[in-house]
C-alpha cells in the first residue's frame, strides 16, 4: 500500500466527509473536516496501520476561514509510506479531539499547539503549556502576536517585556545584486 | 592626592622572607586569583566555557578552574548563553544564593543584550536582573575572549576597596 491507496481507502471510509487530496512532489495530503478528524485518524491508525505520528503542528491562516488548522504527519512502518492529514479549526471554538489515545507521542505535540496557538484538545490527559510558563497570557505563534512580544508578569514565575526591534524585523529578498543589496533590511525600507 | 603605590614590595636585603603590602592589595590578590566560577551554561556559549576549562585553554592558569555547581561556593557567575524569560528568575535566584563578594560575567551576545533573539521569549540582556561586571562580545566568544574577560575582572577586583567595604558592612550590621 502506498499513500495514494491509503488516501482512497480513507475516502471510501469517510465518503462525503473526505474533502479531497492533493499530491505535491510525491507527498499526499488529505483534508478532513474537524467533525470527523478523530474517526479519520482512528481509521488510519487501526485499519491502515499508520503506527507512527511523525508530527502534529498548528497553523494560523490569518484572514482565512477557518482561521486555525492542525496538520498530522503520519507514517506507516509496515508499508513505509507517509500521509499528511489537514484539518481546519474554528476560530470561536478552537477545539479538536485529542489523539493521545491513538499515539501517545501526541501528548507533547498537542501541548505545544495549545501553548503557541491556543487550540485546546478535548480528552488530553494533561493539557498544560509546554514551552512558555503556566500563567503566560498570550499565544505567541498567532499571526496577530508581535514578534517583539508583549509585556506580562507572573510574580515569582516569570515576566516578559517587549523586545526593542529598532526598525526590524529585518528581511532579505532574493537578488543577484551585490552583498550591500542582499543585506537584511527592515520591511519599510525594502523596495 | 592619591598616589599609585605598588601593591607589594620585596627587598631581599632587609628581611629574607618578608613581603610588604597593603591589606587591600593582599585581599584583592587572593580573591582575584582564586575566582570560583558558577557555570551558568544556558546555550552554546557553555560549550566554549567547557573548552576554556579543558586542557587546551586551561582556565586554571588564571586560578578559576574550580567550577562550582553550588552557588554557595562560588564567587563569579559566568552567564553563558541565552537567558529566556522562563529561566530568568531561576538565574536571579541562583545569583542571590551566592555569598558576597560576588561578580558576574555576561558571556556572549545573548547574555549581554539578548543577541540575535529580538523575541518574545528572551530576556534582552542579563543586566536587566543582575549587576554585570564584564561583558564579553562574540557569538559564541572564543575561549581566549573568556580568558581576557576573566583577566579584566581580575584587574577590576584589584582596584576594589575591599577592607573599606568590609568595614562598612560591619558598621551596617552593628547598626
Amino acid at each position: 500500500m502506498d499513500a495514494t491507496e491509503a488516501a482512497s481507502k480513507l475516502e471510501q471510509e469517510l465518503e462525503e466527509d473526505f474533502h479531497g487530496s492533493t499530491v505535491f512532489r510525491g507527498e499526499v495530503s488529505v483534508v478532513i473536516p474537524d467533525s470527523r478528524i478523530k474517526d479519520a485518524l482512528k481509521f488510519c491508525r487501526e485499519a491502515l496501520s499508520f503506527d507512527y505520528l511523525v508530527d502534529l503542528s498548528g497553523i494560523d491562516n490569518m484572514d482565512e476561514e477557518p482561521r486555525y488548522g492542525v496538520i498530522y504527519e503520519l507514517y506507516s512502518y509496515q508499508y513505509g509510506c507517509h500521509l499528511r492529514i489537514k484539518t481546519g479549526v474554528d476560530e470561536a471554538e478552537r477545539e479538536l479531539p485529542s489523539v493521545v489515545d491513538l499515539w501517545p507521542t501526541a501528548n507533547w505535540h498537542e501541548r505545544e499547539a495549545y501553548d503557541m496557538f491556543g487550540i485546546t484538545f478535548k480528552g488530553h490527559p494533561d493539557l498544560r503549556r509546554i514551552l512558555m510558563w503556566e500563567g503566560y497570557p498570550f499565544f505567541p505563534l498567532r499571526k496577530d502576536f508581535p514578534l517583539a512580544g508583549k509585556q506580562s508578569d507572573m510574580p515569582d514565575v516569570a515576566f516578559s517585556e517587549s523586545a526593542p526591534l529598532e526598525g526590524g524585523p529585518f528581511v532579505t529578498s532574493p537578488t543577484s545584486a551585490g552583498t550591500d543589496k542582499r543585506e537584511p533590511r527592515s520591511r519599510e525600507t525594502h523596495s | 592626592m592619591a598616589t599609585e603605590t605598588a601593591p607589594a614590595a620585596y627587598d631581599s636585603k632587609i628581611e629574607g622572607n618578608i613581603i610588604f603590602t597593603r591589606l587591600d592589595a593582599a585581599i584583592n590578590w587572593m580573591r582575584g586569583n582564586s575566582l570560583w566560577p558558577m557555570p551558568m551554561g544556558l546555550a552554546c556559549c557553555a560549550i566554549e566555557l567547557m573548552a576554556t576549562g579543558a586542557s587546551r585553554f586551561d582556565i586554571s592558569r588564571f586560578g578559576a578552574e574550580v567550577m562550582r555547581f553550588s552557588p554557595r561556593q562560588s564567587d563569579v557567575m559566568i552567564v553563558a548563553g541565552t537567558v529566556t524569560y522562563k529561566m530568568a528568575l531561576a538565574v536571579k535566584r541562583i545569583y542571590d544564593q551566592m555569598p558576597e563578594p560576588k561578580w558576574v560575567i555576561a558571556m556572549g551576545a545573548c547574555a549581554s543584550s539578548g543577541g540575535m533573539y529580538r523575541s518574545y521569549a528572551v530576556l534582552q540582556g542579563i543586566d536587566n536582573l543582575l549587576p554585570v561586571d564584564v561583558y564579553i562580545s562574540g557569538c559564541p566568544p572564543r575561549p581566549e575572549a573568556l580568558l581576557e574577560g576573566l583577566m579584566r575582572l581580575q584587574a577590576k577586583i584589584a582596584k576594589e576597596d575591599s577592607l573599606l567595604a568590609q568595614k562598612r558592612e560591619l558598621l551596617d550590621d552593628i547598626g
